[in-house]
């Protein structure tokens, strides 16, 4: 008995029995479901095993969607318990372990899934690629994602959920202070997916390096690419610190040690330092992918070339570089001296010229276009104002003087989230309805796409403007409660209001994807956009091995110039096809990690042991395994092509 | 698979030259990861709390032997790299087999020298310094400890397959990643030993 | 439609606390470093209002003019890689208005960590103010008092507060005097405040502590110096002296509302020192590391 008590939760409630009977009737459906309709080994061959970067990122797309659901309801809960002063429906603990949950959900396991899926399905086919670099490393990737969130999500319901904030500075989430596992499954569960993540950026990094298409030099690459090469280059220097930053947080709460403790010498601000370190640059890593999305809707779209190219890349670049030189600016008040705070203070607005450059550069795109507004459009257009005043206040916060007055406030939190919203979150649904009839061979529905975004939009202004009100009335950000004298009510009122309205457009998004999926047309083409680059070249939806032919490229928007000036894309004539085997080894060795970092979470050694020895046994297994993959015969990739466009070249 | 014999087996495929290139990036990530841990070392270096200093502990014996066989290791893989070029089996087994001893050698040395560590009062739980201390060496020496288990799977391959494309290709990369330690060891002599001897 | 709404909303929240009846706290300064912040906030605003109108009228004018049921069925968009002069007039205009505010920013921060404008030939009046879950002591060493959650300040005299904290990091705000600054273990930082009008006002931690985090903040009092000393007096006469004992249970994690003492909890558990490590100095060398850090 005593062996089970510590996987029982530190703060239960109704709602947390109710979500683990909720939790448990689901997952006993999804495998009844699954025996059924007879689909273990349609599950098993076609996706668990898949080493395909386009069914990769399909898997990403749908984790990231569950996560964005996770996180949003978590949202949901914090603006309810807030809209109103005293409010008793959450207790200050429960509220601590929800808006912790929700920035970890959110950025580790929805918004990093969310630009990996999409990098994943297109980047290999806007560089006239087959596959990725290391299709199975890519397999691994998802995988070790996929069980990294799983292992964080039980944390809900068996012994308890972090709550010392995402941020999770110590010695709050040291053992003295934070007794329960919670802080565990946080530290291990990154690590688990941060790995993942790192392999990615590898994988990513020699992919666009070296499978580009014949005749694509860098400065001929679609810009989602480019921005995917920067995000990935910000990866690999990166994450190794939030792995050493996680490494010490773990061996304080399990071997006891003293990096980021109270007593013998440990330095909590060493965690802050570290922590920021990684995470200022993990924001570029999030906004760089969705702005290589918006100046490909945008460019599409307004049926233009996109406007200043060059300077374009050269903004990114720059950006990325100064991601690594403004983590002081997420702790202003720490008391590093005004010549630190200077400092960090004139590289942190240093960062708004090359922003600037780009929205200048995204609005010269349209001129003189012909703007379409589709769904994919809108979320660019909308970002443009949004993500402006995200910006120009985070200008503000970057003045060092002033954020001692904005810092820890709701201010601050209505910044990052004006700024992530559309800078993240639209461009993800630009680009997943962008991308989508490439994905599945059908088109979402316009008109629910445009609910959805107008739902969405105002949802987000309504509840982010108020918080700048707030913050300035000196609303300390994660409060549960706060009392009726203090005038904050009606800000948060509106912001619950705003929370609502997002969760309509999420939900009209959802229905757009069953409607779609039932009544929309098959009968598409391949080029359903009147797009510019080469994913739009292959046929839809895309075939295993992508390109029949390995495109050729002279022009910047080959496919445009190949629709309408006559360039030649294909040139020489179908051969076999060489493709990656199949293997169940990331998902099983990804399983034994999941093991792994359960035992660690709960200091069950015997676990540990036995899951490290499953690593260590498929480590070596692959080291031995003979695998050169397979060809896909000429015969083959002709009947395809004939079946799907008839031009068989 | 497609073999261009003008260029040396180990990039012999398109797959060769992409492995080598991704273990370079990988590299990459590796030199950020030390890169923290040494500034974490620097941070925590003068905390030491109750326990003993940096200067207490470090003895200058044990520090020798380390570098020296360490760095002959090092010495030894481009030998065994050598041999590969020229398409000796035997001698690239035979070097690649000392090369591993050595690296066994370093880590009974670092085993031992942890132990002296404990007994002179510093433990892993004494101090900031001390887990920061323990940390990056540690982690330096599970890569080497990581590489000796690589060494013996490209070892029995070799003696198996001898020269393909693919075990050519591992041999180098494995010849990479020891180098690499070899630079992060002379990283943790400099900054982190004879820093704290003087 | 869209940029209509979003900018009339923007400029009516703008206007909303601009001209409102009621000014919000941080824009209701009661001291000179708050009335600093106000200023930058408001010279901040103001500049990157302009931004945003600039990228407004361009972006309706350009969806306006450029939608495709706008133009000719038969149009087709030119192509322009870029023109050298916009590049610079989007570059050099930015890197101006960045110029300007990184001036404004180098120039207050600077303001905002000294002893305020005005008060620097006064010495400043130092309290002492540490976290412990989730409450405030403060301790007045030249009073020889101590206070848990509430403040009394003289007005007209500059206050240099030293914070630290017990356990979790926290950050020691009051808005209407000025920044905040956070609260650590074994590092003692310093805000320089002062206030220039009587008022009634709050504080709080408002970095996150734990469950009991919402409810950790205290009352300002800044009265007159008259009132002050009156205050004082009155303290030393009724309030019971502070000891170890009582100090070691008021550190146990909860909320305790009000209480006052006599004697400073300094007296037995030092403050750590301003830079970094901990050490074992005793309190004189400390006391006299101070008289030079406040000479400078």
């Amino acid at each position: 008995m005593e062996f089970f008590k510590q996987f029982a939760v530190p703060n239960p409630t109704p709602t947390i029995y109710l979500s683990m009977v909720a939790i448990g009737l689901t997952l006993i459906a999804v495998l009844a479901g699954i025996t059924y309709f007879k689909k273990w080994g349609y599950l098993w061959r076609e996706w668990l095993t898949t080493v395909d970067h386009k069914r990769i990122g399909i898997m990403y797309l749908i984790s990231a969607l569950l996560m964005l659901f996770r996180g949003g309801v978590d949202a949901l809960m914090m603006r309810a318990q807030t809209s109103r002063p005293g409010n008793e429906l959450l207790s200050a603990a429960e509220y601590n372990e929800i808006f912790t949950t929700h920035g970890v959900v959110m950025i580790f396991f929805m918004a990093m899934a969310f630009i990996t899926a999409l990098m994943n399905f297109a980047v290999p086919l806007q560089i006239g690629a087959r596959d990725v670099a290391y299709p199975r490393l890519n397999a691994l990737s998802f995988w070790l994602y996929f069980m990294g969130a799983m292992l964080f999500n039980i944390s809900f319901v068996i012994g308890g959920s972090p709550s010392s904030g995402w941020t999770s500075y110590f010695p709050l989430a040291g053992n003295q202070l934070s007794e329960h596992v919670g802080t565990n499954y946080y530290m291990i569960a990154l690590q688990i997916a941060g790995l993942g993540t790192l392999i990615t950026g590898i994988n990513f990094i020699v992919t666009i390096f070296k499978m580009r298409a014949k005749g694509m030099t860098l400065m001929k690459m679609p810009l989602f690419t480019w921005s995917a090469l920067i995000t990935n280059l910000l990866i690999v220097f990166a994450f190794p610190v939030l792995t050493v930053a996680l490494a010490m947080g773990t061996m304080d709460r399990l071997f006891g040690t003293h990096f980021f403790t109270i007593d013998n010498g440990g330095m909590a601000m060493l965690w802050a330092n570290f922590f920021w370190v990684w995470g200022h640059p993990e924001v570029y890593i999030l906004v760089l992918p969705a702005f290589g999305i918006y100046s490909e809707v945008i460019s599409t779209f307004s049926k233009r070339n996109l406007y200043g190219y060059t300077s374009m890349v050269v903004a990114i670049v720059v950006i990325s570089t100064l991601a690594f030189l403004v983590w002081v600016h997420h702790f202003f008040t720490m008391g590093q001296g005004a010549f630190v705070n200077s400092i960090f203070s004139i590289t942190t607005m240093a960062i708004a010229i090359p922003t600037g450059i780009k929205i200048f550069n995204w609005l010269f795109t349209m001129w003189k276009g012909k703007i379409q507004f589709t769904v994919p459009m809108l979320y660019s257009i909308g970002f443009i104002p949004i993500f402006t005043i995200g910006g120009v206040t985070g200008v503000m916060l970057g003045i060092a003087s002033a954020d001692y007055q904005y810092h820890n406030t709701m201010f601050l939190v209505a910044h990052f989230h004006l700024v992530i919203i559309p800078g993240v979150v639209f461009a993800m649904i630009a680009g997943m309805t962008y991308w989508w009839p490439k994905m599945f061979g059908f088109m979402l529905n316009e008109r629910i796409g445009r609910w959805a975004f107008w739902n969405i939009a105002i949802g987000t202004c309504l509840a982010f403007f108020p918080m700048f009100i707030a913050g300035l009335d000196g609303q300390a950000r994660r409060m549960y409660t706060y009392s009726e004298v203090a005038g904050f009510g009606v800000w948060n009122l509106l912001s619950f209001f705003g929370g609502l309205g997002l969760a309509m457009g999420f939900i009209l998004i959802v229905y757009n994807v069953y409607y779609s999926a039932r009544y929309a047309s098959r009968d598409i083409g391949d080029d359903p956009w009147d797009a510019r680059t080469l994913e739009w070249a292959t046929r839809t939806p895309v075939p295993e091995y992508n390109f029949a032919v390995e495109p050729e490229v002279n022009t910047r928007e080959p496919f445009w110039d190949s629709k309408y000036e006559g360039e030649k894309l294909f040139k020489e004539k179908i051969t076999d096809i060489h493709m990656p085997n199949n293997s169940g080894q990331p998902f099983i060795m990804s399983s034994f990690f999941f093991v792994l970092g359960f035992g660690l979470v709960f200091s069950l050694w015997l676990l540990v042991y036995i899951a490290a020895a499953g690593i260590a046994v498929l480590l070596f297994y692959r080291s031995f395994e003979k695998d050169d993959g397979r060809h896909i015969h000429e015969e083959d990739v002709r009947e395809t092509e004939r079946e799907m466009g008839g031009d068989t070249r | 698979m497609n073999i261009d014999h003008s260029k040396p087996l180990e990039y012999s495929t398109e797959t060769n030259d992409l492995n080598i290139i991704g273990f370079w990036v990988f590299i990459g990530a590796e030199i950020a990861l030390f890169a923290t841990l040494f500034a974490a070392y620097f941070i925590l270096e003068g905390r030491v709390a109750d326990g003993p200093s940096a200067g207490h502990l470090f003895v200058i014996s044990t520090l020798m032997i380390q570098t020296f066989v360490l760095l002959t290791s090092s010495f030894t893989i481009g030998l065994a790299v050598n041999a590969m070029r020229v398409g000796r089996k035997g001698a690239t087994i035979g070097f690649l087999i000392i090369t591993l001893i050595l690296g066994l050698g370093f880590v009974g040395v670092e085993i031992y020298e942890f132990y002296e560590y404990v007994h002179e009062g510093l433990t892993l739980q004494t101090s900031a310094f001390s887990a920061a201390l323990f940390t990056l060496l540690g982690t330096h020496g599970a890569h080497v400890s990581f590489g000796l288990f690589w060494g013996i799977a490209i070892i029995i391959q070799l003696a198996k397959r001898g020269f393909t494309p693919r075990t050519a290709n591992k041999t180098f990369i494995f010849s990479l990643y020891w180098h690499f330690l070899d630079v992060v060891w002379i990283f943790i002599f400099s900054f982190v030993y004879l820093k704290g001897m003087m | 439609m869209n940029k209509k709404w979003l900018f009339s909303g923007l400029l009516l929240s703008v206007i909303l606390f601009l001209g409102g009846c009621e000014p919000v706290t941080v824009l209701d300064p009661k001291g000179p470093q708050a009335a600093l912040l106000k200023d930058v906030i408001m010279i901040s605003i103001w500049t990157m209002l302009f931004v945003v109108v600039v990228v407004f009228v361009l972006l309706i004018y350009i969806l306006v003019k450029y939608r495709s049921t706008k133009t000719a069925s038969d149009y087709r968009p030119p192509i322009i890689k870029g023109n050298i002069w916009v590049e610079i007039t989007t570059i050099g205009i930015p890197v101006l208005i960045i110029v300007f505010l990184s001036f404004v920013s180098v120039q207050s921060t600077y303001q905002a960590e000294s002893v305020p404008e005005g008060f620097k030939d006064q010495e400043p009046m130092v309290i002492y103010a540490s976290s412990s879950n989730w409450k405030w002591h403060f301790s007045y060493p030249e009073q020889d008092i101590e206070t848990l959650n509430y403040l009394y300040i003289p007005t007209d005299r500059p206050i240099e507060f030293r914070l630290y904290s017990f356990d979790a990091i926290s950050s020691f705000w009051i808005p209407q005097l000025g920044g905040q600054k956070y609260a650590m273990t074994g590092m003692l930082t310093k805000l320089n405040l002062a206030a220039t009008e009587e008022a009634e006002m709050w504080g709080r931690n408002s970095n996150f502590s734990g469950e009991g985090f919402a409810e950790q903040t205290f009352n300002v009092n800044a009265v007159s110096q008259g009132e002050f000393n009156e205050w004082v007096e009155e303290v030393q006469e009724t309030a019971e002296p502070i000891d170890e004992e009582t100090f070691d249970e008021l550190l146990e994690p909860g909320h305790l509302g009000q209480k006052t003492f006599t004697g400073t909890h300094l007296e037995f558990d030092p403050a750590p020192e301003e830079h970094g490590d901990h050490g074992d100095m005793n309190k004189e060398e400390m006391n006299e590391e101070d008289m030079e850090h406040s000479e400078h």
